[in-house]
């Protein structure tokens, strides 16, 4: 969706400021926010892309003012109530008020290296790549309402793919539980001018991650 | 840009975000979905085993042996994996090589994708709207945020982590640490180099 998560390229944020020796949390509540994120994606609670796309369905002014970690815990209670692990009127009185859903595993103290080691994206190709490095593509000029990694400053834009990185599940379905739909996955380069017009830095390069879905052949 | 300032300005708000997580760490605790004492292994992990270091550990022996540089740049995943740590990395790390061609440097446009296994928790500002929005567009100007200015000639290269793919900056060994041990070398490495929003220490800043 056409969000302000997907922020390349917009003016007026000001400029970076770096916080010295900078903790791991701000406030003890911000660890238990990631932890339980942590937890529930180790129990199949929901995949990482549906966490990704209840951030984004926030109200653009919230998304705006709210902390990194507030951000989280809006999105967890989003996917908590939408899926169905608990209810509103649970999260509102603090306490569970009925039995709970059946989970595939539950992150417990002796698990939690496992718990915290990535999962592989890596699927079965359903097909030979399309694409191989040097090849000229466009990527579409796609607007879905739903969750989509293909950034609006690289729409409709000429590259070239630079590496495959094998076959991946594919965020714009599993964010809307429409299963793993593997796609071939590609780095995709391109040049400064193309995404920023004659003025850009001639020295700048930039490349996205894109998968086959978003891209044509050029 | 004033994201952990809302921690100390809005006393108000924090105190209704901390009522909220407690609700949803009740819940799902009574549901039976997640186990406290899990949670605080998890943050203390965080805290005190995953950081900047083992990126550090990495960019150093890559420095210093060849033969895993080659390894690493060819596929990070299975170099790293094999060094054997505690920290398994996942399937899609990818290192990248700064030269005196050419600068690359990791932004995650959409989000806040970051190799947490080898960097630990990205910073604020790694998560923050001034970086997400112009890391594409004007890395220069941002490099000038962190005090670096490269000559003009060498080419940026910005790697958007718009996949599960994963981005760790190799940055070039300074000059003058010739002959200097593996476990000296990771003192010049800083987590923003590895980032590609710094450049390694000079030997003297670490002497």
């Amino acid at each position: 969706m056409d969000g302000v998560h997907d922020m390349g390229g917009m003016d007026g944020f000001g400029k970076v400021e770096a916080e010295p020796n900078e903790p791991a949390f701000h406030a003890p509540w911000e660890g238990r926010v990631l932890a339980m994120q942590r937890a529930m994606g180790y129990a199949g609670a929901w995949p990482i892309d549906a966490s990704r796309f209840a951030q984004e369905r926030l109200p653009p002014q919230v998304y705006l003012t709210v902390s990194y970690y507030q951000r989280w815990t809006l999105a967890m209670e989003r996917n908590v109530i939408e899926r169905g692990y608990a209810d509103a009127d649970e999260l509102s009185a603090g306490r569970a008020l009925r039995r709970g859903k059946l989970i595939a595993r539950k992150l417990s103290p002796d698990v939690v290296k496992q718990g915290m080691t990535r999962g592989s994206f890596y699927r079965q190709a359903q097909a030979a790549a399309r694409f191989k490095p040097g090849d000229r593509v466009r990527t579409k000029n796609i607007h879905p309402m739903t969750h989509t990694r293909l950034p609006r400053y690289a729409r409709g834009r000429l590259g070239a793919v630079e590496r495959v990185h094998g076959c991946h599940a594919f965020p714009d379905a599993v964010a809307i539980d429409k299963g793993d739909n593997p796609q071939w996955l590609y780095t995709v380069v391109f040049e400064g001018k193309e995404l920023w017009g004659p003025e850009a830095d001639p020295t700048v390069k930039i490349s996205i991650d894109a998968f086959e879905p978003y891209l044509d052949p050029a | 840009m004033a994201q952990h300032d809302d921690h100390h300005e809005h006393g108000s708000e924090l105190s209704e975000t901390q009522l909220r997580v407690r609700a949803l760490e009740t819940v799902l605790t009574e549901k039976g979905y997640i186990d406290p004492a899990a949670l605080d292994l998890i943050i203390e992990a965080y805290e005190t085993k995953v950081g900047p270091h083992i990126g550090a550990r990495i960019v150093a022996k890559a420095w210093h042996d060849p033969a895993f540089k080659r390894t690493l740049l060819d596929d990070g995943s299975k170099a790293v994996s094999a060094l054997g740590h505690e920290n398994r990395v996942g399937d899609h790390l990818v290192v990248v090589e700064n030269t005196p061609a050419l600068h690359n440097m990791v932004v995650c446009t959409l989000c806040s994708c970051y190799p947490w296994e080898v960097l630990g928790l990205p910073p604020v500002w790694y998560k923050s709207a001034p970086y997400r929005s112009r890391a594409v567009k004007d890395p220069r100007g941002v490099l000038a945020d962190f005090g670096i200015k490269l000559p003009a000639n060498t080419e940026i290269r910005v790697w958007d982590s718009t996949a599960e793919t994963r981005f760790l900056v190799l940055p070039m060994r300074p000059a003058g640490t010739e002959g200097w041990s593996e476990e000296r070398l990771t003192q010049l490495v800083t987590r923003d180099a590895m980032i590609g929003t710094g450049l390694a220490k000079r030997p003297e800043a670490v002497a």
